[in-house]
């Protein structure tokens, strides 16, 4: 290593002591630069993550490792991998998205709104980074609260009952993580979780851990029938909390599952593919035609991105399937790295169009579908982008979100043709309800006197939003450094998958 | 007979107190305008003092001493230094409350000294005998304080309900111990705890009295089913009161449970270990279902007192040191949350305004942002989520079950602490996402005001470096 500052830790901690610091200096007209400068700061240190990482190995990189509570044998023990990296960038990166897009519609609090981003962002980074199991619980937990408050203060007229489900349908799972992380550091002696990888378990155990495991991760994705709390938190949060809830908590779900489920409890996964790949399938195309319904913008995307998560989970448990069918497995790896491709472009893609929604609102002050139309009259350019990236939903070639999409569905016909098949109704369904969307709302004849009196985007928003649409298409023409970074973790991944534990 | 030298440096801090107490009744009794103020001086420099002087014995002789009555040891030195520092918390909260309330006598103090005393005693008891002379000083101390409120109807219905159910867990602990010493043909500890090594007991018998010892104890800690006492007693009492009962006698209570069941009766761990199961299962459950329907802050925080100690009991379950060690670690960090609740309800009542519904924390967070933000800690602490102390706690009595291999008992109650988060969100709901409904003021005392904030603050920086108290925990029962 040739750093000397703990450059994971700096990544953690600025955004922490930087919200604190904001927090401090209360309202006033410091409250935003401030903020501003802390995360481009930690996206700044994050870069040192990709320039620094090295891509021909699996094993964990920048590593930390300090006795935290000794009693117990718990350390404050940090790295990461392919997998965890491009994850910790995006959350940097969401992070000044959130503080920009709150320059102005944020007034109520705002130091307390940006410290709450701030320290969430902390907390989700070393979500990524944590390699104690109990290091990773915490900040699991603790990122709820941040979240919670968002939710609760800055959200809409039920935001109450929003945040509270949202809250407790986590907590409900994450406790039998709890345990069932307790269950394998007494059976481990450990409470690396990388010792946990190695550990020898019964397919009964297995069976068990693997249940605790998809509770809560699921519920994180979230699967299908977990998902309802979704959709409520979704529309209820300000644009900056349905940012970030769509591009990195959801994620955190996905995350869970590649570093705990599969390469912890590989027979169990095993065993019960079929459980998740039906589930998955079920948030594809049933919720797909949830989407399709839905009045409210808000809503819609919501439901979106629960099918577009469904892909996934779905990439990460076909390999099974593709493992029986096929000698080399290279099917396999292209399944993992399109769930991982379709887990950072599902992050950019969902939180441009949820950016692209609160521009709509802050005008217009509702989110039903039915209040607007001919919105093109008054805004040429917002009508450009949200069609671009309406387009980059339904998952357009040429746009990050064909490419994760096409590698799972792509994958999944090694394992089974109806899998594949299944998968590729998104195609029709994700255009079916975008640009449906898209025609309700932006074409058409002005529809009303507010619709006429729009403004189109300023200066803030437009750049905002073209940046985002630039990193649509460059993952979307050139995904190539974003699988190279990944790829000898997953590999390792599907060697631990395909050795049976029993 | 042989006579014995006693060692008076083993119960020194007794002493001390005890002369204190004494000093501090005959200046209330003389002087009548100033006595009060004094006496609240005197009591704090007592506790500093008694703190000081059991700090400085630490790492010197331990054992028993006075014909095996009497023990010192890691576990009696950290449970007595952690009431004492506590007990000067409650002592300037209380008094913030009482001066506000014409309340503010001499005799408070006296009676919370003698408790004091009475908790002391109880900790370092290895002898039935002056385990309950240490329980009932504690107790009788605490009825009347209880009472103090003379005016006030709820206090009395309260103080009588105390009193009779106190009396009435005490005659089952009596009783239980006299079985126990008919069994053994001893009331010291140590030596029932070799008579029944030895073997050769009547177990039928033995195990009776071992029931009436369970519900002593879990009338005393307030376990369900023997909780009825505490809703009423946390929700009549005066605020002030209610702090002083809800905190330090709590560690006593864990104390008599060690040395009752552990150190005395561990070899008959499988005949208490399913009772204990019961009790903190039921505690757990009922503590967190009913906390729900709650509407006062102060018979909530009584209901979700229940369910902590169900968790403190499900360490005692483990068996193991580590389990012990989790649950003397729960119970340190219980003390100190409940600390800062009540601190808070204190901190926010005046005169006129008890501050003591829920509804009454409404739009907290806009006008006193600061004070909002250490009662969220305190309630996120509560219902055990990281980065905050419970979340340790939690975590290590649920581990210690699981590692004995109760992974059930583990699930139930998690998903139950999920059932318990609701409540706690519920006051930070109020005070975040809610809009106040009239502006008031804040008018504590500046002393009152930064000793809440370090309360509170404690929760959160124990909850980001808990090792050494961890470590402390675990040294006491692991030397």
């Amino acid at each position: 290593m040739m750093f000397d500052i703990p450059l994971l830790s700096l990544v953690i901690w600025l955004p922490i002591l930087g919200g604190i610091a904001v927090l401090l200096n209360g309202d006033n007209v410091f409250t935003r630069p401030l903020s501003l400068i802390v995360s481009i700061a930690t996206l700044y240190f994050s870069f040192g993550l990709y320039t620094g990482f090295d891509n021909a190995t699996h094993e964990m990189q920048f590593v930390e490792h300090l006795p935290w509570i000794a009693t117990y044998g718990i350390h404050y023990s940090l790295g990461i991998d392919g997998f965890s990296m491009p994850l910790i960038i995006l959350t940097t990166f969401s992070t000044i998205v959130v503080v920009i897009a709150a320059w102005e519609v944020i007034q109520d609090r705002i130091s307390q709104y940006m410290a709450a981003f701030l320290i969430m962002s902390g907390l989700m980074i070393a979500v990524f980074a944590a390699l104690d199991v109990i290091l990773f619980y915490v900040f699991f937990e603790a990122m709820l609260i941040p979240l919670f408050l968002v939710i609760g203060i800055w959200g809409g007229p039920n935001r109450v009952y929003a945040t509270i489900k949202f809250f407790l349908y986590t907590f409900f799972g994450s406790v039998f993580l709890l345990i069932a992380l307790l269950y394998l550091r007494y059976v481990s002696g450990s409470f690396a979780i990388l010792d946990f990888h190695t550990v020898a378990l019964t397919l009964q155990e297995q069976i068990w851990l693997f249940l605790a495991f998809l509770i809560a991760f699921a519920v994180k994705v979230p699967m299908w029938p977990v998902h309802t709390w979704l959709p409520d938190a979704h529309v209820e949060a300000p644009t900056g909390g349905s940012v970030i809830l769509a591009a990195i908590t959801l994620k955190i779900g996905g995350y869970g599952l590649l570093r705990f489920a599969l390469p912890i409890t590989p027979d169990a996964a095993m065993t019960l593919d079929w459980f998740v790949i039906a589930l998955s399938l079920t948030a594809i195309v049933y919720i797909g035609f949830v989407a399709l319904v839905q009045a409210d913008l808000k809503k819609l995307i919501a439901y979106s991105s629960i099918a577009h998560m469904g892909f996934v989970t779905l990439g990460l448990f076909v390999v099974f399937g593709i493992f029986e069918n096929s000698a080399t497995g290279s099917g396999a790896v292209l399944a993992v790295e399109g769930a991982m491709v379709q887990m950072v472009s599902h992050g950019f893609i969902a939180a441009a169009m949820f950016l692209c929604v609160g521009v709509l609102y802050d005008r217009m002050h509702t989110r039903e579908i039915s209040a607007y139309g001919g919105v093109i009259n008054t805004m040429p350019l917002f009508a450009g982008f949200s069609v671009f990236f309406a387009m980059a939903n339904a998952g357009l070639p040429g746009t990050s979100g064909f490419v994760g999409e096409f590698m799972v569905i792509l994958a999944s016909f090694q394992a089974n043709f109806w899998y594949a098949f299944l998968a590729a109704t998104t195609l029709i369904l994700g255009a079916a309800y975008s640009l449906w969307m898209v025609k309700r709302v932006v074409f058409g004849e002005v529809s009303n006197d507010n619709v006429a009196a729009l403004e189109d985007l300023n200066q803030r928003e437009f750049w905002l939003l073209t940046v985002l649409a630039l990193i649509v298409l460059i993952i979307g023409l050139w995904p190539a450094p974003l699988i190279d970074v990944m790829h000898s973790s997953v590999e390792h991944l599907l060697t631990q998958v395909s050795q049976s534990k029993l | 007979m042989m006579f014995e030298v006693a060692n008076m440096s083993f119960a020194l801090p007794e002493m001390f107190l005890l002369t204190m107490a004494c000093v501090i009744l005959l200046i209330v009794a003389f002087f009548k305008q100033t006595g009060a103020s004094l006496a609240y001086g005197l009591s704090q420099l007592t506790m500093i003092a008694s703190a000081v002087l059991v700090y400085r014995e630490i790492g010197g002789l331990e054992g028993l001493a006075y014909s095996d009555t009497y023990i010192r040891d890691a576990l009696s030195n950290a449970l007595k230094i952690a009431i004492f520092v506590i007990n000067i918390a409650v002592l300037m909260y209380s008094t913030s409350y009482l001066k506000a309330r014409d309340l503010f006598k001499g005799e408070y103090y006296v009676l919370a000294v003698f408790a004091t005393l009475g908790m002391s005693v109880m900790v370092s008891a290895h002898h039935f005998l002056t385990l309950y002379l240490g329980l009932e000083l504690m107790s009788l101390c605490l009825y009347a304080m209880v009472a103090m409120h003379r005016d006030s109807a709820v206090a009395t219905e309260a103080a009588m309900k105390y009193f009779i159910l106190g009396a009435l867990a005490s005659g089952m602990l009596l009783y239980g111990m006299s079985i126990i010493y008919g069994v053994t043909g001893s009331l010291s500890i140590s030596a029932v705890a070799t008579a029944i090594q030895t073997g050769g007991l009547d177990n039928t018998v033995l195990s009776f009295g071992l029931v009436f010892l369970v519900i002593g104890v879990g009338f005393k800690l307030g376990a369900v089913p023997f909780h009825m006492w505490l809703p009423d007693v946390y929700e009549g009492a005066p605020t002030a009161m209610t702090l002083f009962i809800a905190t330090t006698p709590k560690l006593a209570a864990f104390a008599m449970m060690i040395r009752l069941l552990v150190e005395g009766l561990g070899d008959i761990q499988m005949y208490w270990q399913d009772m204990l199961v019961m009790l903190s299962v039921l505690s757990v459950v009922l503590g967190n279902i009913v906390a729900i329907a709650q509407t006062n802050l102060k018979r909530m925080l009584a209901y979700s007192t229940i369910s902590h100690v169900g968790f403190i009991l499900l360490g005692i379950i483990s068996g193991t040191d580590e389990g012990y060690a989790g649950s003397l670690f729960y119970a340190l960090t219980y003390t100190l949350m409940t600390l800062a609740a009540f601190g808070m309800i204190i901190l926010m009542s005046r005169r006129g305004f008890e501050a003591e519904e829920i509804a009454d924390y409404k739009g907290l967070s806009q006008r006193h942002p600061w004070f909002a933000l250490m009662m969220l800690i305190v309630m996120f602490s509560m219902a055990g989520i990281p980065p905050l102390v419970g979340f340790y706690a939690k975590l290590a009595v649920i581990k210690s079950i699981i590692d004995i291999g109760l992974i059930s008992v583990a699930v139930l109650v998690v998903v139950m602490s999920v059932i318990g988060a609701f409540y706690y969100l519920r006051v930070i709901k109020v005070m975040y996402f809610d809009e106040a409904e009239e502006a008031y003021e804040i008018d504590a005392p500046t002393d009152m005001r930064i000793m809440v904030s370090a309360n509170a603050v404690a929760v959160l920086g124990l909850g980001l470096f808990p090792g050494s108290l961890m470590a402390l925990c675990a040294s006491v029962f692991m030397s």
